[in-house]
């Protein structure tokens, strides 16, 4: 069930103009297997705060960007949309390091921002232009950055993936971790189960994480799966139930989560319960299955950057003014890699066929016809 | 215990340096290569069923697990689609895994991880992402296995760009292509073949030394010939092999080329030995429709050396049938050397 802002509870006085942080009561998370749980306050920083709100907001507007420039056919394929779930990449960012790992599935615009892609180069590639994140090769599904492996269009495909990753980093004796998410549509794929066991058994360093947006393409929870309790579904691995569109509820989870396996425990799951307003596509009016009324109030009563933005305004940590400067600058940051997405030059044919092979001399490769000799470059 | 080893050390390469050659068996050359790959690169690790504490459910891994412990060898549960997406996740991360299917059969439970996540992510990622894995285990046809347990993949894979599928006959191609493959930082399936890892073979020192490795995308060529051109890959190159023999005795002299490599397909080496004797036979365990044979076809069709073919090219293959039990129906689904002559001799109009 949705919810209201949280309250405030404490906040430290400053002699500068605004407060520079506070402590808000955070929704309690439900626990599976484990004793306790993150804590039930969280405190931001003014700092923090701005950087949250200026984040979810430019995940937001290029989204939504994305939406228009599809719909006027520059942008095409598929085309899954995130807007509503910001809290989830932005709190999730904010409990972890960028050195530490992360994979999803194919709603994967916003992580590959949070995981230090640029919008430019992001919307380059939807457009599939040449300075596309992934030079107009992968699309909108296969987006990779350092540490981010994806971008992936098989659905739990990207669950033993990033378990893999985890090995790794346990392997190679490092700190880091992998954080694996997978949607609720996800939640009932058997190889899933099968990296579960796998991550218990082997003790990997591995965040499980099942965005829940309700539903899975057009079939709701209730319909999919025997048991919608998702943080629930590790059953050997301790699970947490965690208000995915409250950001700080997300961070003070992922840093628990995050404790968790850094102590050598092991895997640990949390699910978010969050909200895409989107249909599960871009050819997806998402209306078929629910309600506009159902859509408007989650927007209305729940929304993840609304939810920020007036607990920094009502505790003073923000001006008004201010943030609707973040806002222009947002704006102008999303139209200007519009405008660049829409006018940088596609890719060059000399790269159809290259990336085929890493580290290889060049080779042939045959065209459509076998007169048509194509040239491969690693 | 270090005194009986040295001794036997000492005496082994004595005997190695006196007799120049060494037989050694396809699984031992396999062992052998992996261990090696083991102590070169920290990154390289084992993982599939059975591999660590059982030896190997053929044997291939014996004694790596005693030597290189639980972090480099890992038994994993019977879950294929799992285990397939967490090697190729462990390459993505820095790691050069070895993931083993028990057979190739059991690598269609996890065909997605291999085709979607392994070979196609160079590309996808414009060459950001590599992912330097192998995938190997046997292939094809064994002795009373029955339908499930008998398919070549040869074809199957063969067919993915971004992978390289590579497919030993003998040791020498056995070692020398398991340590390319380990070596490479692209995505390899490697096909072995049961009925070939009991099999010596004779290496020489060169081989033997631990830096032997055979190029991956080069055909050899084990008999020189003048009248036809069989051409084939893994336990059948032998069949090629004893073919010419006999059919030498009736003074046909045929060129056999071993593939080694399945996709990139040497198509060069095919041609020049096409060019030179003007008749072509494909000889493969798999099934004839869209295969190994089919595609060979195709090229030389396709390429300069069809205007040296004095007849059409034809294809040896296995039955077009699932496998079956009984070893009478058995011996009759797979090509037998009786069958490669026959070709050779409807080939030459003999």
């Amino acid at each position: 069930c949705r919810h209201e802002a949280a309250s405030v509870v404490v906040s430290s006085r400053s002699y500068a103009d605004f407060t520079p942080e506070a402590t808000f009561d955070i929704k309690k998370v439900d626990l599976h297997r484990l004793e306790e749980g993150p804590p039930l306050t969280s405190t931001l920083t003014r700092e923090d705060g701005l950087k949250y709100y200026r984040t979810m907001q430019t995940i937001r507007r290029m989204e939504l960007k994305a939406d228009q420039l599809y719909k006027q056919k520059i942008i095409r394929g598929f085309c899954h949309l995130y807007d509503g779930q910001e809290a989830c990449a932005v709190g999730i960012e904010g409990g972890i390091t960028l050195s530490d790992h992360l994979i999803t599935a194919y709603r994967a615009h916003g992580y590959t921002l949070t995981r230090g892609g640029t919008v430019r180069e992001i919307m380059a590639e939807l457009t599939g232009r040449r300075e596309g994140i992934a030079k107009g090769k992968g699309g909108s599904m296969h987006m990779y950055t350092k540490n981010f492996y994806g971008g992936n269009g098989i659905v739990g495909a990207q669950v033993p993936l990033g378990a893999g990753v985890a090995l790794a980093c346990k392997y190679l004796g490092t700190d880091q971790l992998c954080v694996s998410l997978y949607g609720d549509g996800a939640a009932n794929q058997g190889q899933i189960f099968e990296t579960y066991n796998m991550a218990s058994l082997w003790k990997l360093p591995i965040i499980f994480i099942c965005e829940n947006n309700q539903y899975g393409m057009g079939t709701s929870v209730e319909r999919a799966s025997a048991s919608t309790e998702y943080y629930k579904r590790g059953d050997f691995i301790p699970g947490l139930r965690v208000d995915g569109m409250d950001v700080l509820c997300v961070r003070e989870a992922t840093k628990f989560a995050a404790d968790h396996c850094r102590s050598g425990k092991g895997p640990i799951l949390m699910e978010l319960q969050t909200y895409r307003y989107h249909g599960h596509s871009m050819s997806d009016p998402g209306v078929s299955y629910r309600t506009r009324e159902e859509i408007q109030e989650v927007r209305s009563k729940s929304d993840p950057i609304s939810m920020l933005k007036d607990r920094m305004l009502s505790n003073n940590m923000a001006s008004v003014e201010e943030l609707k400067e973040i806002d222009i600058e947002v704006r102008k940051e999303i139209e200007d890699a519009a405008q660049f997405a829409t006018t940088d030059p596609e890719p060059p044919l000399d790269d159809l066929c290259s990336h085929i092979y890493a580290n290889e001399k060049s080779f042939e490769v045959r065209g459509a016809t076998p007169w048509t000799k194509l040239t491969s470059h690693s | 215990m270090a005194s009986l080893r040295s001794f036997l050390q000492c005496n082994f390469d004595i005997l190695r340096k006196t007799f120049v050659i060494l037989f050694v068996n396809v699984r031992d050359a396999l062992n052998q290569a992996m261990d090696e790959e083991l102590e070169r690169d920290e990154r390289v690790f084992l993982l599939g069923e059975e591999v660590a504490q059982y030896d190997g459910a053929y044997k291939v891994s014996r004694g790596l697990w005693k030597k290189y412990g639980d972090k480099r060898i890992i038994d994993t549960p019977i879950t294929e689609m799992g285990f397939a997406g967490i090697a190729v996740g462990a390459a993505f991360a820095g790691l050069r895994p070895i993931c083993e299917f028990m057979t190739w059969n059991f690598s269609m439970q996890a065909i997605d991880q291999v085709i979607n996540s392994a070979a196609k992510t160079y590309y996808m990622s414009a060459g950001f992402q590599t992912v330097p894995i192998v995938f190997r285990g046997p292939n094809g046809s064994s002795a009373g296995v029955a339908a499930q347990h008998s398919q070549c993949f040869a074809a199957w894979y063969g067919h993915c760009p971004g992978l390289k599928v590579v497919s030993p006959w003998n040791s020498e191609d056995a070692r020398g292509l398991l340590k390319a493959a380990i070596r490479d930082d692209n995505p390899v399936v490697f096909l072995e073949n049961e009925m070939m890892y009991g099999v010596p073979f004779e290496l020489s020192e060169e081989m033997m030394h631990k830096d032997f490795v055979i190029p991956i995308g080069k055909a050899k060529v084990e008999r020189q010939g003048t009248h036809i051109t069989l051409v084939s890959h893994s336990r059948c190159v032998g069949f090629c092999l004893d073919a010419a023999a006999v059919l030498a005795k009736e003074g046909v002299e045929c060129e056999v080329v071993n593939l080694r490599t399945i996709r990139p397909l040497d198509v060069d080496t095919i041609e020049a030995s096409v060019m030179k004797t003007g008749n072509l036979v494909t000889v493969e365990g798999g099934w004839p429709q869209y295969g190994v044979g089919a595609e060979i076809c195709a090229r030389i069709m396709e390429g300069p050396a069809f205007n040296y073919l004095d007849a059409p090219a034809v294809r040896v293959t296995g039955v077009d049938i699932p496998m079956p039990y009984a070893k009478i129906l058995e011996d009759h689904s797979v090509p037998q050397i009786k069958d490669i002559i026959f070709s050779v001799k409807k080939v030459l109009n003999m």
